[in-house]
């Protein structure tokens, strides 16, 4: 009796090692490139050996092991998995609009690996992606950052299972529109966001003494201690609390990014990562010194008016600062092309190729707290490679091959030209979309402003 | 009295400093014309080839002379050795000066009420003192079609130079009377029409156009015949377009439509061309064959549809224009109009090659909207409008050095550079906390 359920149990931890051993791992040579490591300088004439899906080796000469695949990159650019931190890539749902705070939602829990939006970024030689919450709330759901496994069934196999917890935040107009102007509740203003903020804090810390009082005492003779009733919403505040969870904070204007850092500052909270950030340069000083640094659009302005008094030279003031700053999309479209984006800091700021491929690349990586896997082309890593036609830095580059852990998903020789996964049988049959919502920020929201997208806008 | 006049002059001259540093504040470099010489570069004529070593003499707000051997006769010269000069682009769709901040209603001037409002003018809308000009042609932009968006015929799209205080002053010498061509496509994700309604709605619009059309028509004989007609505005811009005074700018995109819209315009005796056209590689052949023009766009786009290869917009104005069509881009932007040189440069990239993708962001623009006497290429006669750049402008990477619009010698400058300069080392800094 005793020996089955010992090998019971060794069944189910070795099905479990197969749960997590799932995921296809690649081999393959790269030869002859131009390697961008991105975090050691630009190699000439070098090749890249993957094995099992992690990168092996870099540098010239290197002989294929037998049965491992060669590719020419005579040429040709080879470069770090580009990494997008903002994107709702591949989500059936966006925004939980129904409360200022909803950090017990998930993305994890609608993520959708069939979505076209998968291929068509690696085609853009993105490799991961932060599937993020939309900004309808001061602190929204839980984001998902996700490996572009294209090609697989189970959503399971497209998160980044290996990546640290991260949370939406939202300031500024969004959370504002929504809640007051849209529902009649707290917040209506910038100054309402901020006691959302604090209150939800104290309650959480309020939450967590409970159950640390509880669990001192439980165990004493004769305790007559009840349990709090477990609250999810505050259990994720604690863990934020605790430097569990990255925060990824939607902000545009200055005031309003200066004051979450006070906020942090004064709960003890570290990990924060502003996005958006439009007017980041303005308190580049303090971004820099307090937090994790910003994540900004290479050059989007006056969609909205908390982004009127925008710079495109954002990234560089923030770069220049010594502010960790990265590149992102927030939009299907700007996705397929990061590594222009990030050339853009080249016009707007005339940073080095290095400083502008990190931006979307390593600090992209340490900003989703997995820069110690990818990000870079180091011996050691994770297999995620981009191979481009062209200097990526270039408005002529054309990408060529993307790989995660050593596995090719997007070839350019042997695109498709029906690239679907699967036909919908619900779905209209190709539907023709001429209008196109770049950014999901607000989706699912659009009920609660019938008049004000009358003329078709979308919220950022 | 005397004596408190005395005081305050002292005063005054006290504060002399004080006003002497409010003056440098204050100091604005305004646009200046006047005769300049752009010596010893790399011109990229666009219709005439490239000169190397060669010299582009501006006077008047006219190109007077370009050359290798061109004096400077008293101009003031410009020293472009090592770098490139190419025509102003020009963006043949965007809604540039008609809109401030697009989420802000009273700051949206593009779009009218009703379905067939051609006479709203978007010639008197532009803004000239929007923020998004000056943003817009430091990146070479120097010229752009500004287009009203709506219903049926919303408008009257009007072409602009970047510089300049009234629209008279801006105005580039073209019109056209835009047409939203009935659409059978879906305006985006949320668009949750079933296919059933789509149909009837752009059955109804085609008829609705066809009644339009006819009434326009009978608007000008009786017109033409001296009539005296009560006023009807909508009717006497209609009128404009079947007399030949405007052409007609036809907004179609889904490929299907593009066949409806060839068809329907082969009756119509009058000059136009298409705008949008996203699926018009599709049926390249079939608007090759009918010698219609395009201005294409935007390039950095979404396929339409899930099943398209993901490059089918990039490659859209190369197929097109490889089938024989000739081809413009636009933006379809507002404050991102200054992409205008990277959507070209996808363009390029994806089969259309760099010299139709030039030509398609100047003088083909110009051929289709009827004033390529004027602008599109650097010729001798022709409207200064230049642009002086370390490299390729198409590059990221290249800076744009001048920028010449109606001869007028742009300054550098706009709010995106002032507060570049004003944050990239703060002060206070952080130590000052």
């Amino acid at each position: 009796m005793k020996k089955i359920n010992y090998i019971l149990t060794a069944l189910l931890g070795l099905s479990m090692q197969f749960a997590f051993a799932q995921t296809p791992k690649g081999s393959v040579l790269i030869k002859n490139a131009t390697v961008l490591t991105v975090t050691n300088g630009t190699l000439e004439n070098t090749d890249v050996l993957v094995q099992d899906g992690l990168i092996k080796r870099i540098a010239p000469d290197i002989s294929a092991p037998k049965g491992v695949e060669t590719i020419d990159a005579t040429g040709k650019y080879v470069m770090p998995g580009i990494i997008d931190a903002h994107s709702h890539v591949a989500l059936d749902v966006v925004n939980e609009a129904t409360n200022p705070i909803v950090a017990e939602v998930r993305m994890k829990d609608v993520v959708n690996p069939y979505e076209i939006g998968i291929y068509r970024a690696l085609a853009g030689g993105v490799t991961i992606s932060h599937a993020m919450h939309g900004s309808a709330n001061v602190i929204g759901g839980q984001n998902a950052t996700l490996k572009h496994r294209w090609g697989s069934t189970d959503p399971a196999d497209i998160i980044m299972q290996d990546a640290p917890r991260t949370i939406k935040f939202a300031l500024g107009e969004n959370p504002t529109r929504v809640h007051g102007r849209g529902n009649g509740i707290q917040p209506r203003s910038r100054m309402g966001v901020e006691a959302i903020l604090r209150n939800g804090f104290s309650e959480a810390l309020q939450y967590k003494k409970a159950w640390e009082s509880f669990e001192a005492t439980k165990n004493e003779k004769g305790s007559t201690a009840v349990a709090p009733q477990y609250n999810e919403r505050l259990q994720t505040l604690v863990d934020i609390l605790d430097g569990k969870i990255i925060i990824h904070c939607h902000s545009y204007r200055a005031d309003e990014i200066y004051m979450l850092i006070n906020v942090a500052r004064d709960f003890g909270i570290k990990k924060l990562v502003f996005q958006h950030t439009n007017e980041g340069f303005k308190v580049a000083p303090e971004i820099a010194e307090y937090t994790m640094g910003a994540s900004v659009f290479a050059d989007w302005w006056a969609y909205k008016f908390e982004v009127y008094y925008s710079t495109a030279f954002n990234a560089a003031i923030l770069q220049k600062n010594g502010a960790l700053t990265s590149i992102n999309s927030d939009s299907a479209e700007l996705i397929r092309h990061l590594y222009h984006e990030a050339g853009k800091t080249q016009r707007y700021g005339g940073l080095t190729d290095d400083e502008a491929l990190a931006m979307i690349t390593i600090n992209p990586a340490k900003q989703l707290g997995i820069d110690d896997k990818v990000g870079s082309l180091e011996e050691g890593k994770q297999a995620d490679i981009a191979i481009f036609e062209g200097h990526p830095l270039s408005t002529y580059a054309v990408p060529q091959m993307t790989f995660v852990d050593g596995v090719k998903y997007f070839d350019i020789t042997k695109d498709k030209d029906d690239q679907r996964q699967r036909i919908s049988a619900t779905e209209t049959v190709e539907p023709i979309y001429l209008g196109h919502e770049n950014h999901r920020c607000m989706q699912d929201t659009e009920h609660l402003f019938e008049t004000a997208n009358a003329l078709f806008h979308t919220q950022h | 009295m005397k004596r408190l006049n005395q005081t305050f002059l002292i005063f005054l001259m006290a504060m002399m400093p004080l006003f002497a540093m409010a003056q440098i504040d204050g100091e604005f470099i305004k646009p200046r014309s006047g005769k300049f010489l752009l010596q010893n570069a790399t011109v990229h004529t666009i219709t005439n080839g490239v000169m190397e070593n060669a010299s582009v003499l501006i006077e008047g707000g006219k190109i007077l002379q370009v050359g290798t051997s061109v004096s400077a006769d008293g101009a003031e010269v410009i020293d472009c050795k090592g770098m490139v000069i190419y025509p102003g682009m020009i963006d043949g769709g965007t809604t540039l000066g008609l809109v401030e901040v697009s989420s802000v209603a009273e700051t949206v001037d593009y779009a009218e009420i009703g379905n067939v409002t051609p006479n709203m003018q978007a010639l008197t809308t532009v803004n000239p003192n929007s923020e998004a000009i000056p943003v817009t042609r430091v990146s070479g932009v120097t010229t752009v079609m500004a287009v009203p968006q709506g219903g049926l015929f919303p408008g009257t799209a009007a072409l602009i130079n970047l510089v300049g205080y009234t629209p008279d002053q801006m105005y580039a010498g073209a019109k056209a009377v835009v047409m939203n061509f009935p659409n059978s496509g879906r305006r985006g994700r949320w668009d949750r029409r079933s296919d059933e309604e789509i149909k009837k709605e752009t059955e109804k619009a085609l008829k609705d156009a066809n009644d339009l059309w006819q009434k326009a028509k009978t608007y000008h004989e009786l017109k033409a015949k001296g009539a005296e007609l009560e006023y009807y505005p909508e009717m006497e811009q209609l009128a404009k377009v079947i007399s030949g005074e405007l052409p007609l700018m036809v907004e179609v995109n889904a490929a299907k439509d593009i066949q409806n819209a060839i068809k329907w315009m082969e009756d119509k005796d009058v000059k136009f061309f298409f705008s949008g056209v996203s699926e018009g590689w599709r049926v390249a052949d079939e608007l090759a064959e009918a010698g219609i023009s395009v201005i294409t766009g935007p390039v950095q786009a979404l396929p339409t549809r899930q099943s398209d290869r993901y490059d089918t917009p990039y490659a859209n104005a190369g197929k097109m224009s490889k089938a024989g069509v000739k081809v413009a881009i636009r933006t379809n932007e507002a404050e991102n109009v200054r992409n205008l040189p990277f959507h070209a440069a996808y363009a390029a990239a994806y089969g259309m090659g760099k010299e139709e993708a030039w030509k398609a962001v100047t003088i083909n623009a110009a051929e289709i909207l009827g004033v390529a006497d004027q602008l599109g290429s650097i010729e001798e006669g022709k409207i200064a409008n230049l642009i002086v750049a370390t490299e390729d402008p198409f590059e990221t990477r290249a800076q744009i050095m001048h920028v010449f619009i109606n001869g007028y010698r742009i300054p550098l400058s706009n709010r995106h550079i002032r507060l570049y300069q004003e944050f990239l080392e703060r002060s206070p800094d952080l130590k000052a906390n």
